[in-house]
C-alpha cells in the first residue's frame, strides 16, 4: 500500500513539473493530407503555445479504428465512415470536411506526346480490362487527330490502400454500373486488370518504366511531379483538365446537396468547371468530449482551420473548401458538446 | 561433484522458495536460471505471436473456416477473403528464388572454404557479410531501377524465344512480375548461404580431408565426397535460414511482384506475395473482417514457415548418413 502511495506521489509530482496549461491532444489517420494538417497544427501551435496537437498519419484504416478504441481524441480519414461503423462506435462520430483531393489519369504511351481525352465510358472500361487496346474507339473517338497505336493497354493502380483509390473507384462506380456491381469501391478493391504499383510514387515509377500504361495518382503528386495527365469529361460533357480550382468547383456543385453529416461523395458532380474525380478528406470528431478543456480547444481550432487556416492550402497544392461548405460546417461546431 | 545429489533433489521441487534459495547459492545455478529465462523469453515470444494472430483473425476463421485456404478471391469490397493466391505468390517467389541461389550459393562456399587462398576468401567473406546487411529496399529499387527494365526489353523476349513453347514463360512482358520477384530474392539470399555454408565447411576436420586425400581422391573429390557431406546439416540449416528470409520478405518484394493476385502458370505474369499484401493494405484496412482476413493472412504465413522448417528438420534427420551421424 505505502509503495502503491508513493508511486501515485511520483506520478503526480511528474505530471504536475510539466506547464499547467499544456494542452496536449492527439489525433491519427489519413496520409494524405498529412502535410497540410501538421502545417495547420504547427501555426496553431504557434497562435496557441499552450495546445499542442499531435498527428500520426497512420493511414485512415488506422485513424478510424483508434478514433473508435478512445485512443485518440479525434481521427482523420480519405473516406467517410460507414453507417455500420458508426453504429459500431457506441458513441456519436462527427464528419469535417477539411480539404480536397483529386485523382488523375497518368499515362505514358510512346510517340504520343499532346493532353489525351477521356471519357467516363473510357476509363471505366480500361479498368475493368474491356477496352484493352489505345486505338479502341472508346478512346479514339474522343480525341480526334491523335494517333493512337494498336498497343495493349498496361493497366496501373495502386497496390495499398489509399484515398485515391477510394476516390477512383467511387467515380468509377458512379459512372460505371458494372464497374460497381463487379468491383465497388474502398481504399482497395479486386482488380479486374492490371499491375500494383506501391504509393503515388510506385504508380509512377511503373508509368514511367512500362510503355503503353495508364495508371491514376493523385493531382499533387502529379502537379508537383510533372507528370502528364489526361482530362476527364465531367456530367456537363465539358472535358477539365484537373486543377485545385476544378476540384474546389466540383465541392461548390456538391454543396448544395449536402447532407447535414457531410458524409457526401462529390466524385461526378453537377457544374460545367468540375472535375469529377475529386472527393472531400475528413477529421473525425466524437460529438461528445468529456474533457472541458480539450473541447474548447478542439472547437476553437476547427474554427480557426475554417477561416484563416485555408491560406495554408493552396501554398501546399491543397484545394481550399468552397465558402458554401465552410458555412455549413461553422454551423455544425456547434453540435460538439 | 559433490553437489549432484542436491542439484537433482531441488530439480524435484524447482519453485519452492527454499529450493531457490538453495540453488542461488552457486554462480553457475544464478547462471543456469538467467540463461534459462532467456531462452524462454524467445518461447514465450513465438507463443505470444501466435496467441495473438489466432484471437485477432477469430472472426475471418468462423467466417471463412479453411475455405480460406482454397479460396483466390481477395474483395474487400465484398468481403470475400481467400489466401491462395498469396500462398501461391509467396512459394513460388521463394522457391525461384531458392532454385536460383542455392547452386550460386554452394559453389561460392566451396570455393571460398576449400580453394580459395585464405587471403582472398576473407576478403571475399568480409563482402559478402556486407551484401547480407544491406537494406532490402535498397534491392527493391535496384530491382525496380535496373532489372525490370533489363528483363523488360531483353531478359524476358529471350526466354520467350527459346523457352516460349513452356507455359512458364508466356504472356506479355511487363517486366514485373513473378520471374523478377524471384531473382531479386536470389540476390538477397545468396550472401547468407554463402557465409553460413563458408563457415561449416571450414569446421569440417582435417582429417576428414586428409583420409580422403589419402585414399587417393582427388582435391574436388575430397571435397565433394568427403567434405561436403560431412557439412551437410549445417549447409541445409543455411539454406533454410535463406528460404526463411525468401518467405518474410516484403518491400523488395512488393516493389517489383506487380501485386495482383491471381494464379497463372507464367512466371511473366504479376503475383501477389503474403507479406506484400500484408504491408500494403494493413494500414489502410476498413472494417473489422477485412482486418481480421489479413490478420489470418500473417497467421498463414507463420504456418507454412513452421511447416517448410518442419520439413526441413525431417529431411536433415532422413538424409544424415554415417558419415556425420556422430556430429551432435
Amino acid at each position: 500500500m505505502n509503495m502503491r502511495k508513493l508511486l501515485a506521489f511520483a506520478l503526480l509530482a511528474m505530471l504536475s513539473s510539466a506547464p499547467a496549461w499544456a494542452q496536449n491532444i492527439n489525433a491519427a489517420g489519413a496520409t494524405f493530407p498529412y502535410p497540410i494538417y501538421s502545417k495547420w497544427f504547427d501555426e496553431y501551435h504557434k497562435l496557441h503555445p499552450n495546445v499542442q496537437i499531435n498527428y500520426q498519419s497512420i493511414g485512415s484504416g488506422g485513424g478510424i479504428r483508434q478514433l473508435l478504441d478512445k485512443t485518440v481524441d479525434f481521427g482523420a480519414s480519405d473516406g467517410p465512415m460507414t453507417d455500420e461503423q458508426l453504429q459500431q462506435a457506441g458513441f456519436k462520430v462527427l464528419h469535417f470536411p477539411t480539404v480536397l483531393g483529386a485523382a488523375v489519369p497518368s499515362y505514358n504511351i510512346p510517340g504520343v506526346t499532346g493532353e489525351l481525352k477521356f471519357t467516363p465510358e473510357a476509363i471505366a472500361g480500361i479498368f475493368l480490362g474491356k477496352v484493352t487496346k489505345w486505338n479502341d474507339p472508346a478512346i479514339a473517338g474522343a480525341n480526334p487527330g491523335v494517333k493512337l497505336p494498336a498497343d495493349d493497354i498496361v493497366v496501373i493502380h495502386r497496390s495499398d490502400g489509399s484515398g485515391t483509390t477510394y476516390i477512383w473507384t467511387d467515380y468509377l462506380s458512379k459512372v460505371s454500373s458494372e464497374w460497381q456491381s463487379k468491383v465497388g469501391k474502398n481504399t482497395s478493391v479486386n482488380w479486374p486488370v492490371g499491375l500494383g504499383g506501391k504509393g503515388n510514387e510506385g504508380v509512377a515509377g511503373l508509368l514511367k518504366q512500362t510503355p503503353d500504361s495508364i495508371g491514376y495518382v493523385e493531382l499533387i503528386y502529379a502537379i508537383q511531379n510533372s507528370l502528364p495527365y489526361g482530362t476527364v469529361k465531367n456530367s456537363s460533357g465539358e472535358f477539365i483538365k484537373a486543377s485545385l480550382a476544378g476540384v474546389s468547383a466540383a465541392a461548390a456543385g456538391a454543396a448544395k446537396s449536402m447532407p447535414e453529416d457531410f458524409r457526401v461523395s462529390i466524385t461526378n458532380p453537377p457544374g460545367k468547371e468540375a472535375y469529377p474525380i475529386s472527393s472531400f478528406t475528413w477529421l473525425l470528431i466524437p460529438a461528445q468530449i468529456q474533457d472541458p478543456a480539450k473541447k474548447t480547444a478542439i472547437k476553437d481550432f476547427l474554427t480557426w482551420m475554417l477561416t484563416s487556416g485555408q491560406q495554408f492550402c493552396e501554398p501546399l497544392a491543397y484545394a481550399k473548401l468552397p465558402k458554401e461548405v465552410v458555412a455549413k460546417e461553422q454551423k455544425a461546431i456547434a453540435l460538439i458538446q | 561433484m559433490a553437489t549432484a545429489p542436491s542439484t537433482a533433489a531441488a530439480a524435484g521441487l524447482p519453485w519452492g522458495p527454499r529450493a531457490l534459495i538453495r540453488r542461488a547459492r552457486s554462480a553457475d545455478e544464478i547462471a543456469r536460471l538467467v540463461t534459462l529465462f532467456f531462452a524462454l523469453v524467445v518461447v514465450l515470444i513465438a507463443v505470444l505471436l501466435v496467441y495473438q494472430l489466432w484471437t485477432n483473425s477469430a472472426q475471418a476463421r468462423h467466417s471463412f473456416g479453411l475455405s480460406f485456404f482454397w479460396n483466390t478471391t481477395w474483395d474487400p469490397v465484398a468481403g470475400q477473403f481467400g489466401a491462395l493466391t498469396f500462398v501461391y505468390g509467396t512459394l513460388v517467389t521463394s522457391a525461384l528464388g531458392l532454385l536460383i541461389a542455392v547452386p550460386i550459393g554452394l559453389g561460392a562456399a566451396i570455393f571460398l572454404a576449400e580453394l580459395a587462398p585464405r587471403r582472398l576468401s576473407d576478403n571475399l567473406t568480409f563482402l559478402i557479410d556486407l551484401l547480407a546487411a544491406v537494406p532490402s529496399v535498397i534491392y527493391g529499387l535496384l530491382g525496380v531501377f535496373i532489372l525490370v527494365p533489363l528483363m523488360r526489353t531483353e531478359i524476358q523476349p529471350a526466354l520467350k524465344r527459346i523457352l516460349g513453347f513452356t507455359p512458364l514463360f508466356q504472356g506479355p512482358a511487363y517486366g514485373i512480375g513473378l520471374l523478377t520477384a524471384g531473382l531479386v530474392l536470389a540476390v538477397m539470399i545468396v550472401p547468407f548461404i554463402i557465409s553460413v555454408s563458408r563457415e561449416v565447411l571450414l569446421a569440417v576436420p582435417g582429417d576428414q580431408r586428409e583420409a580422403a586425400l589419402a585414399l587417393g581422391a582427388t582435391r574436388w573429390e575430397a571435397t565433394w565426397r568427403a567434405v561436403v557431406p560431412y557439412a551437410r546439416t549445417g549447409i541445409m540449416g543455411s539454406i533454410f535460414l535463406a528460404l526463411a528470409r525468401a518467405l518474410g520478405e516484403t518491400m523488395a518484394v512488393t516493389m517489383v511482384i506487380g501485386n495482383n493476385p491471381r494464379i497463372s502458370a507464367s512466371l511473366f505474369s504479376p503475383g501477389y506475395s503474403i507479406a506484400a499484401v500484408l504491408a500494403n493494405e494493413f494500414s489502410e484496412a476498413t472494417g473489422n473482417l477485412y482486418l481480421s482476413a489479413l490478420v489470418e493472412l500473417g497467421l498463414v504465413l507463420f504456418l507454412l514457415t513452421f511447416v517448410l522448417n518442419g520439413l526441413a528438420r525431417l529431411l536433415i534427420v532422413l538424409t544424415t548418413g554415417r558419415g556425420t551421424a556422430e556430429r551432435t
